[in-house]
């Protein structure tokens, strides 16, 4: 079982990672800022499951992506609440136009 | 079997991959969204070569069934305001810092890589049950099940925080747009 290597997987999450770290500090919109923590999410996760399959004994990596999956999806829905919100004031997504503090 | 095990590895790898760059490099957020879908799908494949066959089906419903559901709908209720104009303004640290991650990336990649790749290298047996809903079933119901309940607390705080945020103090279903909403208001003492 598994003929691909476990560092292949790796790779890949932090492939991931690195264009989801990207997409967060390049884009601006704000949509997109939530997307790309969501791939960021991911790549931690299959992180996690790779480890796992490596140590074997529990499945304890695996657990703890199920409750990471979890909480990226009640980090979706409350940033996306606050997406809608912003709107509503600013009738823009752009991240930069949240500057009410600074003014 | 191991050549094709090899072959839908690497469509996982290239779905996971190809959708990332979608998602951050496309101009329109659906097209983001779509993107995104293709890299959960990517993922779930990796689940299932790591034999992780439950987070494989939890990963399709929780992501492809809610969370990008959830995105598409609001990219929808948004319109055309959801696509910003590009402009260079402030575009400097921006790409400093993008640049900065993406160079830890390389180098997360890289060490990776040197810490010596060896197919030969045999993985430890799976028990019965590894992966399978029985088995992480079986241990988020015993060992795990105060962290399990409390994250069910957490997604009930979630939708309601979600709820009291999205709706608002004024009703304003249309959306109009009000830059400065204290302008207009006649101070309350």
């Amino acid at each position: 079982m598994s003929a691909v290597p476990i560092p292949y997987f790796l790779m890949l999450a932090a492939a991931l990672f690195a264009t989801g770290a990207v997409g967060f500090l390049l884009r601006r919109n704000l949509l997109v800022i939530l997307m790309s923590i969501e791939l960021m999410l991911n790549s931690v996760n299959l992180t996690l499951v790779a480890f796992n399959r490596m140590h074997g004994g529990d499945q304890n990596g695996q657990i703890l992506a199920f409750f990471v999956i979890a909480i990226a999806a009640a980090e979706a829905a409350v940033g996306l609440a606050i997406v809608l919100a912003f709107f509503r004031l600013r009738g823009s997504v752009r991240s930069d136009e949240a500057n009410t503090l600074r003014n | 079997m191991k050549s094709l095990e090899i072959a839908f590895f690497v469509l996982s790898a290239l779905m996971t991959l190809g959708g990332g760059i979608i998602t951050v490099g496309s101009r329109r957020p659906i097209r983001s969204a779509m993107g995104l879908l293709v890299t959960i799908f990517g993922i779930a494949g990796c689940y299932l070569l790591l034999s992780a066959q439950f987070l494989a089906a939890v990963q399709i419903i929780v992501y492809a069934g809610a969370v990008v559901v959830l995105f598409i709908f609001v990219v929808m209720l948004l319109g055309s305001a959801a696509t910003s104009p590009p402009d260079a303004r402030s575009a400097v640290p921006r790409y400093v810092g993008a640049s900065v991650f993406l160079a830890s990336g390389i180098a997360a990649f890289v060490l990776v890589v040197r810490a010596a790749i060896d197919p030969s290298e045999t993985l430890p047996v799976l028990g019965e049950g590894f992966g399978t809903i029985e088995g992480v079933g079986h241990e988020i119901f015993t060992t795990k099940l105060i962290p399990f309940e409390l994250t069910g607390a957490l997604l009930l705080v979630a939708v309601v925080g979600a709820l009291a945020v999205a709706r608002g103090k004024h009703p304003d279903p249309t959306g109009q747009l009000d830059p400065d909403p204290g302008a207009g208001k006649e101070p309350t003492s």
